[in-house]
């Protein structure tokens, strides 16, 4: 009985290279796209890779990218790499490229002309090193936005606001209401996004490139990120007693009317999507908090770690080939509920909000955010300085604005 | 019975020496090596790969200004005073009551020490739906009639560390009755008898005799909560990710975050330093004491 079973298995271990087509390769591809609607997406991205011959195997790593990164990474530098994987582009993956651990695509690059494709242009830089290129942006999602809810203002009785100033100025309607006037959720990366949005709209973009960029440290200790600093703590008042952690429950308080609004990324869509709720009708998007309309170049990118494999290396170079297909980029963007980076596809299907974004995208009015900018390092920093700041009504703008700016004088 | 007068002591039970060859480099290697390769690096300036670049004291100065690891060591240290203090007395008096003869003690002794067996995840989001205010024992409370009842201590950053201490005091305390027990069990029943014949009361008895004469008893629950005290981590993860904002933080998540989150691995080296440097803080005077002491007597 063991004896058959050993020559089953062995039958078909042998038989396995042998069996489908000669090019179908196994390439496994890991991300931390795990909720409804971004599984749905990426399950196009796999069709995609399927089609051309190969097989994608999917790593979906549950948690967010947070949980996610650190067992990417020591994966590659622990001499186990996956066939291709999941990064925000920026600054995340740089010391893996640094060390040689990543794939130079620049070849592939100047093959399919990618310079000419991607639209911005910005985001291949986020994909550049030393003038090579190492990942293909699939996507772009921005943070900038303020999503609110028509429901709660009408309650309220006050008219939906058209920027962050009349909104400030409508919360002491909404508390008398009974609403919370804007959502925040405990996890740090939340309040630290939501001052980043507010240094671009109440600042400026040329403010936010000052301390972010040029890593000016006196001009973050200023009076014009002074005056920032001042809105963080309008929103932080505003934002007092929000008591729940995830970004997707503060999401919720919106669709539920239970608070005014959010500042989240346009990944907050899709929880109104999947609640059913019409944008414009039910809620109101406001790009850039309705001050300064422009919309960041982050987003999600695929890295292909350096492997030995011929075979498996052709199969790489397939995949990113139908990433940025035009065929997938709509059908993966439409289900992501971001932005494709390609100008010359057609989303016909997306909603208000996403036209509002294609429309800036069109103009041209894009920046490059904190994940190009800073290093995680200087991100976990800023993380901590400003989950404190909300989250402790006793500390002094003064206070905040000098250890930001300290921050920034060691960020790298 | 042997020829050679004076054995030589290095071959003396030469079997159990070789077998413990495994543990002993195991020891060497991963404990006494890894840790040096920590000190090491905590030297540098490595960021998301160790690399050998030397900054001298610079993680240090800055672990040392920056606000949350300065939270972190005072929420370790009030989070140590108080479940060292309360695990020690609560355990010690549960364990004292369970020894009164009574009723279905078996009972007893499985309902307390049934929390020990959840993890600390588990423990953690257990109690934080408890210390939920909306939810929990304030919700109850309020629905009860009690409308201005205030009970949310992790929604509150000043007293956030003892929400924590609570829920790590109920895992906790039921393990350390179980070694007092067994502590008291050892007592010799003809002391209670010497005792009782002398009209000493009971809480004298045990406060002066019993107590003193657990001593190893006491020492091991020692160790045991101090380790589990420096090492505490998915609590705090579970129950309130360091939050409100920072205000819940402890070193060993600093020590995390910093390594894989920032990818700053001398950061968290340095970290993880300063806290190997206050174990052995506590733990070299104490083994001074209670092994070199013995060798003169």
């Amino acid at each position: 009985m063991r004896y058959q079973f050993m020559t089953a298995a062995l039958a078909v271990t042998t038989a396995l290279p042998f069996a489908g087509p000669a090019a179908a390769t196994d390439l496994e591809v890991t991300h931390w796209w795990t909720s409804g609607g971004e599984a749905a997406a990426v399950a196009e991205f796999a069709k995609a890779f399927d089609a051309t011959g190969n097989r994608w195997v999917d790593g979906a790593i549950a948690g967010s990218g947070g949980t996610a990164r650190p067992i990417m990474i020591s994966r590659i530098t622990g001499g186990d790499p996956m066939g291709a994987t999941q990064f925000n582009h920026g600054r995340q993956a740089e010391e893996l490229v640094e060390a040689g651990l990543m794939r130079d695509l620049t070849d592939l690059a100047t093959r399919d002309k990618w310079t000419e494709i991607v639209q911005p242009k910005s985001l291949l830089d986020g994909c550049t090193l030393d003038g090579k290129i190492y990942c293909v942006p699939v996507n772009i999602h921005s943070w900038q936005w303020l999503w609110l809810s028509n429901a709660a203002f009408e309650k309220a009785g006050v008219p939906v606001p058209k920027n962050w100033n009349e909104y400030v100025a409508a919360a002491p309607a909404l508390e008398k209401a009974g609403i919370q006037p804007l959502a925040v959720g405990g996890q740090p990366w939340q309040a630290s996004g939501a001052f980043d949005v507010l240094l671009t709209a109440v600042g400026g973009t040329d403010t936010f490139l000052k301390v972010y960029r040029d890593k000016d440290a006196e001009f973050a200790a200023g009076p014009e990120v002074a005056k920032v600093f001042k809105a963080a703590d309008d929103a932080r008042k505003m934002a007092k007693n929000t008591n729940v952690q995830d970004w997707n429950q503060a999401t919720n308080l919106v669709i539920t009317g239970k608070a005014g609004g959010q500042i989240m990324g346009d990944w907050a869509q899709g929880e109104f999507q999947v609640a059913g709720q019409t944008a414009g009708k039910d809620y109101t998007c406001l790009p850039g908090l309705g001050l300064n309309e422009v919309i960041a170049t982050g987003g999600d990118a695929f890295y292909f770690p350096l492997l030995q494999d011929a075979e498996k290396s052709k199969a790489q170079e397939a995949l990113a080939e139908t990433l940025l297909d035009p065929k997938t980029q709509v059908a993966f963007n439409l289900k992501k509920g971001s932005l494709p980076v390609r100008g010359d596809v057609d989303l016909e299907a997306a909603n208000d909000c996403m036209k509002k974004g294609l429309d800036i995208l069109a103009k041209g009015s894009v920046m490059p955010w904190t994940d190009q900018l800073l290093s995680q390092d200087t991100q976990k920093q800023k993380e901590d300085l400003f989950s404190e700041f909300f989250a402790k009504p006793d500390m002094t703008v003064e206070e905040a604005q000098k250890r930001f700016a300290d921050i920034v004088a060691s960020a790298d | 019975m042997s020829k050679s007068e004076r054995p030589n002591q290095l071959f003396r039970n030469l079997n159990a020496k070789v077998a413990s060859i495994p543990m002993v480099l195991t020891a060497l290697v991963i404990f006494v090596g890894g840790s040096a390769w920590t000190v090491l690096y905590s030297f540098t300036n490595s960021k998301l790969l160790p690399r050998l670049n030397f900054v001298g004291l610079d993680q240090y100065y800055r672990l040392w200004s920056t606000p949350r690891w300065l939270i972190s060591i005072e929420n370790l240290l009030v989070y140590g005073v108080l479940s060292l203090v309360f695990s020690l007395v609560i355990g010690f008096m549960l364990a004292a009551l369970l020894d009164q003869k009574i009723r279905f003690e078996d009972t007893f002794r499985t309902i307390f020490l049934y929390p020990f067996a959840l993890s600390f995840i588990v423990t953690g989001l257990v109690w934080q739906w408890l210390l939920n205010p909306e939810f929990g024992i304030q919700g109850v409370v309020r629905g009860l009639g009690w409308e201005s009842f205030n009970f949310d201590p992790l929604y509150n950053s000043s007293i956030v560390i003892y929400g924590i201490t609570i829920a790590a005091l109920w895992q906790g305390t039921g393990l350390i009755m179980c070694l007092m027990l067994a502590g008291l069990r050892g007592i010799d029943e003809d002391i209670w008898k010497a005792a009782r014949v002398d009209g000493i009361p009971m809480w004298k008895t045990y406060l002066f005799i019993i107590i003193p004469m657990m001593r190893p008893v006491f020492v091991t629950a020692l160790v045991i909560i101090a380790a589990g005290i420096v090492k505490v981590y998915d609590l705090v993860v579970a129950q309130t990710s360091g939050g409100p904002g920072i205000a819940s933080e402890v070193p060993a998540k600093y020590v995390y975050d910093y390594m894989f989150f920032a990818q700053n691995l001398g950061q968290g080296f340095a970290a993880s330093t300063m806290m190997l440097l206050s174990v052995l803080i506590v733990i070299v005077p104490w083994a001074y004491l209670e092994f070199g002491g013995r060798k003169r007597v």
